[in-house]
């Protein structure tokens, strides 16, 4: 009798993974290596295209004045002040409007109303900036300058911000887009700061006898007012590297002006305006400076956010 | 003060109202036919259309695309499933780091690597798009990574698989709808930015072209150009191009949102 040898049982060890463990955790690894290395590179780079007007200049390129193609002379001065005034007066505005917006999202609003507005809202994030700019320009600039300007300068005219003679560029233009592109990132990390306060707390306080304003001004804006603040530097980070809207709108003068009408430059807007026409090495060195100037910046504002933001995370962890 | 907070609300959505009814107010009487399918017209011709910078925009967002997703992808799984949480602390930091750079800056730091000596070209451009995707698609992926149910994880490896086994049979599966979703998003952002183009793609002459070698246009850089015009036909152009690209970027936008819901409703059925 033959009897039908058994097939031999399917093994299970020689059948190896085609991709060895190691493999995914090499090529993992590679790969999150490869992201710090970059930011490195990119930091390394910026600095050796800037590093001509760094040598010429140093730190005096700070509080230079002077942006002059034909003498040869770059200073960031004037630059620094329009990013600074633009950026804070866009803040300024968007800052409390998001920040309600978050409030009414997650505490105010009727149920059914929050995640359409809430989705409404980060459309506008959506919105590419070349786009607000365009509508910068053609729609609102015209509009700011013959409705909006003419009544500040009547009214509010002896207020230094307002005088002057309206214009359709300028800084004013510049920071309500600004402000439009900053509100949706305040307001949706503003109402997930909100969602985040502990319902037991909110009901406390409900339950003593406080309003809802009352709750949400003594309990709910407590509990999260360091992130409020990390918000806030992240949507002044967005603002003070934005080239691409201020450039369009923002009408690229010179000056140490503190009225909201008049033209200004900002350290991004001036880049992306003058890069690819630069006429010397030492302007498009001079260019890569403002870049420099601006990647500390804006790596300065996300750490001192992100260090906010883990605080809490750590504050929230011990509590519960 | 609950009042101001509602106006609050209906003022961002009146402003996201506005703006969009203005362009499609003053972009859809300029769409035509030709509008998709011609170059821009010589100087002084009123026929053109867009259709160089829409090849270029879908070229360079899909080798973007191509270049940011496994590394993206990659990042959020070393995070995930194998980082010490000291060491994702810090590939996050970087990661959000990157994703605050400005992107005018990006486009400095790729013309000094990629631009200067080898000229123009829409893959350093893509690059460029590339290393803006990055972090945005590795921070979302992280945390779909995340949601996935411990419980399928260890039931991957109690069958005796292996760790990366487990990864790429059972996690990238459940939560490759939220995978596709932050690609999509950041394809949305990518295709819409000028800052990273302006000066790694930016020479293109007026015709269509699919060389990757050479720059390309693309539509954001021609809404930049158009919009800084005096000529009326110009601005109309422009705006048409506005329209084009918000219709492209919001459908893509609002895609993503509700297929990011849809995953997570389906990884949280799991649980």
């Amino acid at each position: 009798m033959i009897a039908e040898t058994p097939a031999p049982p399917p093994s299970f060890r020689r059948r190896r993974p085609r991709f060895g463990d190691a493999g995914l955790r090499i090529l993992a690894g590679a790969a999150a290596i490869g992201a710090l290395l970059l930011v490195g590179l990119l930091v390394y780079k910026v600095t050796e295209e800037a590093w001509p007007s760094i040598s010429e200049f140093g730190l005096a390129f700070l509080w230079g004045k002077e942006w002059n193609a034909v003498t040869g002379e770059f200073g960031a001065l004037y630059l620094i002040w329009g990013t600074a005034f633009s950026s804070l007066v866009a803040i300024a505005i968007a800052a409390p409007v998001a920040i309600a917006i978050g409030l009414f999202l997650s505490e105010l609003a009727p149920r059914s109303l929050r995640a359409p507005v809430g989705a409404l809202v980060e459309l506008l994030a959506a919105i590419p900036s070349v786009v607000l700019g365009l509508w910068g320009i053609i729609v609102l600039g015209p509009f700011l300058q013959q409705h909006v300007e003419p009544w500040l300068a009547d009214h509010l005219g002896f207020i230094p911000f307002f005088s002057g003679d309206p214009s359709n560029v300028g800084l004013l233009p510049a920071a309500v887009v600004l402000t439009i592109m900053i509100i949706p990132i305040v307001a949706s990390i503003s109402r997930e700061l909100f969602l985040s306060v502990p319902g037991d707390l909110k009901q406390g306080s409900l339950a003593l006898g406080s309003t809802r304003w009352e709750m949400v001004r003594n309990v709910a804006i407590p509990q999260v007012s360091a992130g409020l603040v990390a918000a806030v530097i992240l949507g002044l980070a967005r603002a003070l590297g934005e080239a691409i809207a201020v450039s369009q709108v923002i009408g690229g003068g010179l000056s140490f002006s503190i009225s909201v009408f008049h033209p200004a430059d900002t350290l991004a807007g001036r880049i992306a305006s003058q890069y690819q026409g630069s006429t010397s090495d030492l302007q498009t060195a001079s260019l890569a400076y403002l870049a420099v100037i601006l990647l500390v910046m804006s790596l300065i504002a996300n750490v001192a956010a992100q260090l906010i933001v883990r605080r809490i995370r750590r504050r929230m962890g011990v509590a519960h | 003060m609950e009042l101001l907070a509602t106006l609050a609300s209906v003022f961002a959505v009146a402003l996201l109202v506005i703006v969009i009814a203005s362009v499609i107010k003053e972009g859809a009487p300029a769409l035509s036919w030709d509008f998709f399918t011609k170059p821009p017209a010589p100087f002084g011709q009123t026929t053109g259309g867009i259709a160089n910078s829409i090849v270029g925009t879908l070229l360079m967002t899909a080798m973007a695309t191509a270049l940011a997703l496994p590394g993206g992808v990659l990042i959020a799984i070393y995070n995930v499933e194998f980082a010490p949480p000291r060491v994702a602390e810090t590939v996050r930091l970087v990661l959000n780091m990157l994703a605050g750079v400005p992107t005018i800056v990006i486009g400095i730091f790729i013309y000094g690597l990629l631009v200067v000596g080898s000229g123009q070209s829409a893959i350093a451009a893509s690059v460029a798009l590339a290393i803006l995707m990055l972090p945005l698609i590795a921070r979302a992926t992280e945390e779909v990574l995340a949601l996935v149910p411990p419980s399928l994880r260890e039931a991957g490896l109690a069958l005796g698989s292996t760790r990366s086994r487990t990864v790429i049979r059972i996690i990238l599966p459940t939560a490759i709808g939220g995978i596709i979703t932050s690609a999509i998003v950041a394809i949305a952002r990518a295709a819409g930015e000028t800052a990273p183009v302006l000066f790694t793609s930016s020479i293109v002459a007026n015709v269509v072209s699919t060389d990757v070698h050479g720059a390309l246009g693309s539509i954001p850089l021609s809404i930049y150009v158009n919009s800084e015009s005096p000529s009326v036909h110009d601005q109309q152009q422009a705006w048409a191009a506005a329209l084009v690209l918000l219709a492209f970027v919001l459908i893509l936008s609002i895609t993503g949102r509700l297929l990011s819901l849809r995953t997570r409703r389906q990884i949280e059925r799991m649980r």
